[in-house]
């Protein structure tokens, strides 16, 4: 999987209240989710996304509450992948579940800046700064986690087991 | 002969069919009990039929809870509510509470037997990990992780390190569980236990109610623990025993077992705590707290909504009154609890209070229904969140305290502690 879009950079902690405030938790269609996208946070986020764009963030991105609502909610609003120093561990099957790609790596967050360029390949765990000619390491997911990922989800994956029961 | 492990890697392993587990490893563990509510079960149920099952691996084991947007507070929420209702239906789901049976669901559980000690429990709610307090493993997870659990029984884990924290000495007078738990997110932050088992131990905690035991079990989560828990003993039995719907399994940790850190605290130098905005760990004592005034309180959530709770409000508020330009809003977690308060006096206490009393929601605590907040103002809350915007607008506050500072605070009409009314 490769990715290359503008970066949109945040700070440590951003909990799932902000990334989709539950105000908006009585629906979850993932089109309506995105409309309100990090809206408490930053009310500029929807509009600035172009689609494939790359969303970096300090440590702990996604704590708090367990919706899926929010992965579903940055995915929708167009974002690629998700690349943190790390996140709360809730948000990070989440992330795995539902399809949207997820990168720890701190000195990748240390290196980018607000509105880089970006090009991540997922599967090699490299990410490029085009603006500022830079390579960064990513931590690859352990080989269970990419064999979820490989077959599409976790969905995918438990499929052939129920279907044997 | 395994090596010595944690209360928590034993759970694990025995669900693993294992005979030793060890931290960082990657296990299928069967599963007890599954759970989901109003909010996370539309997604689970979209994503259980996706998977091909027809029927969920066990009726008995899933539970479905109405808590967040009940009763309904709107159409779409309404729409939500009928989606779970209609597939409890169809499975014969036998853990399904309606409105007028339903509780907060991290409240209801235990309360009904539901859950027991040695269980492994995933629900789609992350404060899931409340059950720690009798002795189990139980986690928040995603819809999707629910929903591979309700058609499969089972579900992956990576064997979470443990932090012991042992806590020794006597409670102050109005200091409880909220205080000590408050206390350490204070002290590790909201990623100090990240990925890892907070392990709960020493006399203090002995000597603690289930109560209280949920009420920090509850907020593992907000320190980014995978799971609390506290062992089993003899005031957990006196709980389970005229409650457990199945027999249970004790487990404890070998007194060798290793763990990422161990943090000793005193509980006799603790003090009535809250969490400023916009973080459970921004926290302050409440005595150093006094000029933040409020507009309003709310008492409940699956963090301090059960009868030990509304007792220790009841006794701040006994024969007083919320300040004027305070809304008070007290929320019996369950009907249970809701049918003690009545037998007990302490609804009485609590009207006479000027308090609006509710029937079992998570409403205000996620700044769904049943106080919302407006732009600029400010509440105390026993809940478990302050985040930007968790109450409501965006530009609101939410200051995070026990039910004693809680109640205190809403006669004083700023944060204050119970000696402040004297």
């Amino acid at each position: 999987m490769k990715f290359h879009g503008t970066a949109h950079k945040y700070g440590r902690d951003i909990d799932t209240d902000v990334i989709i405030p539950a105000r908006y938790l009585n629906t979850s269609v993932p089109e309506e989710l995105a409309k309100h996208c990090m809206e408490d946070l930053d009310p500029e986020f929807v509009s600035k996304i172009e689609f494939g764009d790359i969303l970096v963030a300090e440590e702990n991105f996604g704590c708090g509450s367990s919706r899926e609502h929010a992965p579903i909610a940055i995915k929708s609003a167009g974002v690629s992948v998700v690349i943190a120093k790390s996140f709360a561990r809730i948000f990070y099957r989440n992330a795995i579940n539902t399809g949207l790609p997820i990168m720890e790596s701190p000195e990748a967050v240390e290196g980018i800046s607000d509105g880089d360029e970006v090009e991540v390949d997922a599967d090699a765990g490299t990410i490029v700064n085009v603006t500022r000619g830079e390579t960064y390491r990513a931590q690859p997911f352990p080989p269970f986690v990419k064999e979820i990922i490989e077959k599409g989800g976790l969905i995918e994956a438990i499929k052939e087991k129920v279907s044997t029961r | 002969m395994p090596r010595p492990m944690t209360i928590t890697e034993k759970i694990l392993a025995a669900h693993a069919g294992l005979e030793g587990v060890e931290p960082g490893q990657l296990i299928n563990c069967s599963l007890d009990i599954v759970l989901a509510n109003d909010v996370t079960a539309p997604i689970a149920i979209r994503e259980f039929r996706r998977t091909g099952a027809e029927r969920v691996w066990d009726p008995e084991r899933v539970a479905l809870v109405p808590d967040h947007y009940t009763p309904n507070k709107d159409i779409k929420s309404a729409e939500q509510a009928k989606t779970m209702r209609d597939f409890a239906s169809e499975q014969g789901i036998s853990h399904y509470y309606e409105i007028g049976c339903m509780g907060v669901e991290h409240a209801l559980l235990p309360e009904q037997g539901v859950v027991v000690p040695g269980d492994v429990i995933i629900g789609a709610d992350s404060h899931t990990c409340t059950y720690g307090a009798l002795g189990a493993f139980a986690t928040g997870v995603g819809s999707t992780d629910a929903a591979a659990g309700m058609a499969t029984g089972e579900t992956w884990f990576k064997v979470p390190a443990s932090i012991k924290f042992e806590v020794s000495g006597e409670f102050g007078e109005w200091v409880s569980g909220k205080d000590l738990i408050l206390h350490i997110i204070g002290m590790i932050g909201v990623d100090g236990a990240l990925y890892q088992a907070m392990e709960f131990t020493g006399p203090s905690i002995d000597s603690l109610g289930m109560d209280d035991r949920m009420t920090i079990c509850n907020m593992a989560i907000e320190a980014g623990g995978k799971s609390g828990i506290i062992a089993v003993d003899d005031t957990t039995r006196a709980y389970v025993e005229s409650r457990a719907e199945r027999p249970w399994t004790e487990y404890a940790s070998d007194p060798d077992a290793e763990y990422a850190r161990i943090i000793e605290i005193d509980a006799s130098a603790l003090k009535p705590t809250v969490s400023f905005p916009h973080l459970p760990s921004n926290t302050r004592l409440a005595e150093e707290s006094r000029d933040i005034w409020v507009d309003q309180v709310v008492i409940g959530s699956c963090t301090n909504g059960r009868l030990e709770d509304m007792r220790i409000a009841a006794d701040v508020l006994k024969g007083r009154k919320a300040h004027d330009r305070v809304r008070l809003i007290i929320i019996p977690a369950t009907q249970e609890v809701y049918r003690a308060c009545i037998r007990e006096g302490l609804t009485d206490i609590f009207l006479d209070a000027n308090a609006a009393v509710s029937t079992p929601t998570c409403g205000p605590c996620l700044g769904g229904h049943m106080g919302v907040l407006a732009a600029g103002e400010r509440a105390v809350a026993t809940t478990n969140r302050n985040f930007v915007g968790r109450m409501g607008d965006p530009a609101s506050e939410v200051y995070l305290s026990s039910p004693a500072v809680a109640a205190a605070t809403a006669v004083a009409g700023h944060i204050a502690v119970p000696e402040d009314l004297e």
